[in-house]
C-alpha cells in the first residue's frame, strides 16, 4: 500500500523552529508503524533521530505520538492506523531532536516515589513466602515499561510538570499493594500532597494510552485510597 | 571540548550484568563508580528475556546443583569449563533468593514459594526427566529482574551516565585504564579514566537478519575487546532460539513447550518425538533448531514456507494467559492470532552469542590460550565467555550467569580498585577516535551503513547460521571481505552532533562486519560438529581433535586462530542424545 508519513521534525542545529515532512512510501498493512520509521532513516533520510530498541514492546525507548495517541511504534501496524500516519514526538517534555524529547524529568519523577523495595526485617534463608493471591494483588502495575506513554498523555501534566505524572504513580502502587514492602507510609506521605496522586483528575488518557494495558487510572485510585486511610 | 572524568570503577552496559555489577561496587563506599550505557539503562535487552532463571530450588520437585551442572555441561556439548559450571550452579539458588529479596515478583506455588517450570535440557537425575528448575515471573523474567536491577540501583545511588555510547578503550602497556565515548545528546567525545572497567555490552543478534536480538544488540564489547587485540572465544557457537516468530525473528519462550506447548510439521505429526525421543520437545535448543530445519527441508514446512507450528491450544486459556501472557500478546498484536485456539508459526532465530571475550570466573579478561589476564579489564553477562555454556547454553542459563558473573565481577573490581592506582593514560585513543568520527561525520559520498548491514545480515543468514558446509562458509569469507572494504568508504547523511544516530549505527555496522568476520573464520576452521556448530561436511563431534575452545585475536583483516583446553572435573564427555 502508498503511505504517507507527516512527521514533526525538529533540528536544532539546522533550523530553529520544528516543522512538518512528508515521506512517501510503499508498505505493508502488517508492517509496523516502526519499520517505516526505520525504512525513511535507512533508505530516505538519516537524519531522522529516533529511540527505539527491541522492536517488540518491551523495552519502551519508542513511545511516541502517532495520529495524535500515545502509541508504541514497535506495537502498532499500519492497518490499525490507515495510510496517512502523522507521527510527533511525547508532548511535555523538551525535544531533543525530531522524535527524541529529553527523558530525564521522567526518570526524576520515576525515583521521587523511592521505586524500591523496602524491607525493616533480615532476610530469610531462602525467599519470603508470598501466596498467589498476595502477588496477584499488584501484577497489573509490575508490567510498566517507563515508556512515559501515560505521563505524556495526561492533560495535568501537560499543565504542571511538577505532578509526579501517571508512571511514578504506578511504580509506587507495585510496592504499595506488594505483601513483603515496608514503604507504604513513606511513599504515601510522598503520594498524599498537591503534587502527588490528588492532581489526578480522572482522565482516563493514561489508561488509554499505556501500551501495556495497564489499567493506569484504576491504579492511580487505589493509591489515592490508601492515602485517604494512611493504609493499604 | 573533551571532558574528562575519572572513577574508580566503570562499568559499561546498563542490563543484568552491569547493574549486578555496579549495585555491588556501589557497597563499597571507597569505589567511585560510574554505569555508561548507549540507552537508558531500562531499556536493555535484558528486560526481554521471558522464560525464566534456572536454579535448583527444589520447590516443585526433588532438585539439586549438580543435576543442574550435569545439564548445562551436557548442554554445552562438554565444551564449557566445569569448573564456571559448578561455581554457576551452585550459586544459583542463592542468588534467585537475593533477586527475590530486592523485590522480584516472582510466580508464587501454591504455598507461597518461588514458582518453578519446566525447560530444555534440564533435568532430573542425570538425564532422567524433564525437572521443573526455571524459576520465571509470568513470561517476564527478564523485565522484572532488569527492573528489580534498576531500582537497586536507584536505592543505593549508582551513578549513571545514560546515552553515552562508546567508542574505545584506553589501553596502555597491557591495561585498561579507561574509555572514550561520544555523548549522544550533544556528539561531544569524553574521556573516562578509571582503575577498572567492566564491558557488560550483552550480545551480537544483529549480526544476522532473522534475529530475537533488538537493533541496538550489536556486539560492540566484542569489537572494542577485538581492537585492542584482546582475543574473542568460540565465536563459531551461536544459538538459534527454535521458536521465533515467522519472518519477524520476535522470540516465543521455550517457556511455552516448558508448559507443555508442542511443535508440530505440515501433517500434525509431533516431530520432536523422531529426534529426541525421551525429552522430546523440551531436547536443548541446538537438536531442536536444526529438527526444525529437517523437517522444513523435507518439505514438512507449514504451507510450504519456511515455518512449523508451535501448538499451545490443548493448554487452555488459564494457563496461557496466566503464565504466558506476553506470548498471547504477541500473537494477536503482530500475527493477529490467538494461541488459546490457533497454533503460532515459528522459525529458528538467532538469539544467543556462547563465545565472547575470554574471562576467568571473577570477570578477569583473558589475553592468550595461557590465560593471562588484562590488568583493570573486566567482562560479563553475554559479551563475555567464562565459559559456562560452551557450544550450546540452555534456556534460563543466561539470565543466572548475568547475575552470577556480574556479582562475582563487581566483587572482584572492588578489590582491585581498593589496592591498584589509577594509572595515567595518554590522548591517543581520544585523538583517534575524534579522527575516526569526523571521517565518517564528513564523507561526501559512499554507500548507505544500512544496505552493508543488511547485506552482512542475509549474507551471514544463509551461510553462517544453523547448517553450515565448507563451502557456505568459504563464500561468506570472501564475500565478507569484500563488505569490509566497502565498509570504510560509507557515507551518512547526518552531518550535525546533537544525537547523530546515522553516526552511531554506521559506526556499530562497521564493527559487525569484522565480527562476522572472526565468527566466519573460526567456523570454518572447527571442523567438527559441536553444539550449535553444525557442520555438514563433518556432522559427528571429534574430541581427539576438538574439545578445545577457540581463541580469535583479529588484526585488521586478518584473523589468527589458537586453542586453549576445555576444563573438565567431573563429568567425561559421553555421546549426547536427549
Amino acid at each position: 500500500m502508498d503511505v504517507t508519513f507527516t512527521i514533526r521534525r525538529y533540528q536544532p542545529e539546522v533550523r530553529d523552529d520544528p516543522y512538518y515532512e512528508d515521506f512517501e512510501f510503499e508498505a505493508e498493512p502488517t508492517d509496523r508503524v516502526l519499520d517505516c520509521l526505520n525504512h525513511i532513516k535507512w533508505q530516505i533520510d538519516g537524519t531522522l533521530a529516533m529511540r527505539r530498541s527491541c522492536q517488540t514492546g518491551i523495552c519502551g525507548s519508542d513511545a511516541m505520538r502517532i495520529n495524535g495517541q500515545n502509541r508504541l511504534a514497535c506495537k502498532t501496524l499500519l492497518q490499525d492506523v490507515g495510510s496517512e500516519v502523522t507521527i510527533e514526538p511525547l508532548m511535555g517534555y523538551a525535544v531533543i531532536k525530531d522524535l527524541v524529547v529529553d527523558m530525564d524529568p521522567f526518570f526524576d519523577q520515576f525515583r521521587r516515589v523511592k521505586p524500591f523495595m523496602m524491607n525493616e526485617g533480615s532476610d530469610p534463608e531462602r525467599e519470603r513466602v508470598q501466596s498467589q493471591e498476595e502477588r496477584e494483588r499488584f501484577d497489573d502495575t509490575t508490567k510498566c515499561i517507563l515508556c512515559a506513554a501515560c505521563t505524556t498523555s495526561c492533560p495535568v501534566f501537560w499543565s504542571d510538570e511538577d505532578y509526579v505524572g501517571p508512571a511514578a504513580i504506578v511504580q509506587a502502587h507495585r510496592f504499595i499493594f506488594d505483601s513483603r514492602d515496608d514503604g507504604t507510609a513513606e511513599r504515601l506521605r510522598i503520594l498524599d500532597d498537591a503534587e502527588g496522586v490528588w492532581k489526578c483528575r480522572t482522565v482516563f488518557n493514561c489508561t488509554k494510552a499505556c501500551p501495556r494495558d495497564i489499567e493506569v487510572t484504576k491504579a492511580i485510585a487505589e493509591v489515592k485510597q490508601a492515602a485517604m486511610w494512611g493504609r493499604v | 571540548m573533551a571532558q574528562t572524568h575519572t572513577y574508580d570503577a566503570l562499568v559499561i552496559g546498563a542490563g543484568g550484568a552491569g547493574l549486578m555489577a555496579a549495585t555491588y561496587l556501589q557497597d563499597h563506599p571507597d569505589v567511585k563508580t560510574a554505569v555508561l550505557s548507549k540507552l537508558y539503562p531500562t531499556r536493555s535487552h535484558t528486560g526481554a528475556a521471558q522464560g525464566g532463571i534456572g536454579a535448583a530450588l527444589g520447590n516443585m520437585g526433588e532438585d539439586n546443583p549438580d543435576w543442574h551442572s550435569f545439564d548445562t555441561v551436557k548442554g554445552s556439548d562438554y565444551l564449557g569449563d566445569q569448573d564456571a559450571i559448578e561455581i554457576m550452579c551452585g550459586d544459583a539458588p542463592e542468588v534467585v533468593y537475593e533477586l527475590e529479596h530486592m523485590g522480584l515478583p516472582f510466580s508464587r506455588t501454591e504455598d507461597g514459594r518461588i514458582a518453578q517450570r519446566r525447560f530444555g535440557g534440564h533435568t532430573k537425575n542425570y538425564g532422567e526427566e524433564p525437572v521443573r528448575r526455571s524459576c520465571y515471573a509470568a513470561d517476564r523474567t527478564g523485565h522484572m529482574i532488569l527492573q528489580t536491577l534498576y531500582q537497586q540501583s536507584i536505592r543505593k545511588g549508582v551513578e549513571f551516565h545514560d546515552e553515552f555510547h562508546v567508542l574505545d578503550l584506553i589501553v596502555e602497556d597491557g591495561s585498561c585504564r579507561g574509555v572514550v565515548a561520544l555523548e549522544l545528546e550533544t556528539g561531544e567525545l569524553h574521556q573516562f579514566r578509571s582503575k577498572a572497567t567492566l564491558l557488560a555490552t550483552g550480545g551480537h543478534g544483529q549480526v544476522w537478519s532473522t534475529t530475537s536480538n533488538a537493533v541496538t544488540l550489536t556486539g560492540d564489547g566484542l569489537t572494542l575487546a577485538a581492537r585492542n587485540g584482546i582475543p574473542l572465544q568460540d565465536l563459531e557457537f551461536y544459538q538459534f532460539h527454535p521458536t521465533g516468530i515467522y519472518d519477524m525473528g520476535i522470540l516465543i519462550t521455550e517457556g511455552v513447550r516448558g508448559e507443555g506447548g508442542i511443535l508440530r510439521n505440515n501433517e500434525g505429526e509431533r516431530f520432536m518425538e523422531q529426534y529426541a525421543p525421551n525429552l522430546k520437545d523440551l531436547a536443548s535448543r541446538d537438536v531442536v533448531s536444526r529438527a526444525i530445519y529437517k523437517e522444513i527441508r523435507a518439505g514438512r514446512g507449514i504451507d510450504g514456507k519456511h515455518h512449523v507450528h508451535l501448538d499451545a491450544t490443548h493448554l487452555g486459556q488459564d494457563v496461557i494467559e496466566n503464565k504466558l501472557p506476553e506470548i498471547a500478546d504477541f500473537c494477536r498484536t503482530y500475527l493477529g492470532l490467538d494461541p488459546v485456539t490457533t497454533p503460532m508459526p515459528v522459525e529458528p532465530t538467532a538469539h544467543y552469542g556462547m563465545g565472547g571475550i575470554p574471562t576467568d570466573v571473577d570477570g578477569r579478561v583473558e589475553v592468550d590460550e595461557q590465560g593471562n589476564t588484562m590488568r583493570g579489564l573486566y567482562a560479563a553477562g553475554e559479551c563475555a565467555c567464562v565459559s559456562v555454556h560452551g557450544a550450546n547454553r540452555l534456556g534460563t542459563n543466561a539470565l543466572l550467569e548475568l547475575v552470577v558473573f556480574g556479582r562475582r565481577a563487581g566483587n572482584a573490581m572492588a578489590e582491585y580498585c581498593a589496592e591498584a592506582e589509577l594509572e595515567p593514560a595518554g590522548e591517543a585513543p581520544m585523538e583517534q577516535a575524534r579522527e575516526a568520527v569526523e571521517t565518517l561525520r564528513t564523507r561526501d559520498s559512499g554507500e548507505r551503513p544500512a544496505d552493508i548491514r543488511r547485506e552482512m545480515q542475509e549474507l551471514m543468514m544463509e551461510n553462517v547460521s544453523v547448517f553450515r558446509t565448507q563451502e557456505l562458509l568459504q563464500e561468506a569469507k570472501e564475500k565478507l571481505v569484500d563488505l569490509r572494504e566497502r565498509a570504510k568508504s560509507i557515507a551518512i547523511d547526518d552531518r550535525r552532533k546533537t544525537f547523530n544516530t546515522d553516526l552511531t549505527e554506521a559506526w556499530e555496522t562497521v564493527g559487525m562486519v569484522e565480527l562476522a568476520q572472526v565468527i566466519t573464520e573460526c567456523a570454518l576452521n572447527r571442523t567438527e560438529s559441536r553444539g550449535a556448530h553444525s557442520r555438514e561436511d563433518y556432522p559427528d563431534r571429534n574430541d581427539d581433535e576438538w574439545l578445545k575452545h577457540t581463541l580469535a585475536f583479529r588484526d585488521d583483516g586478518e584473523v589468527e586462530l589458537r586453542y586453549r583446553p576445555v576444563t573438565i572435573t567431573k563429568f567425561e564427555p559421553k555421546e549426547r542424545t536427549y
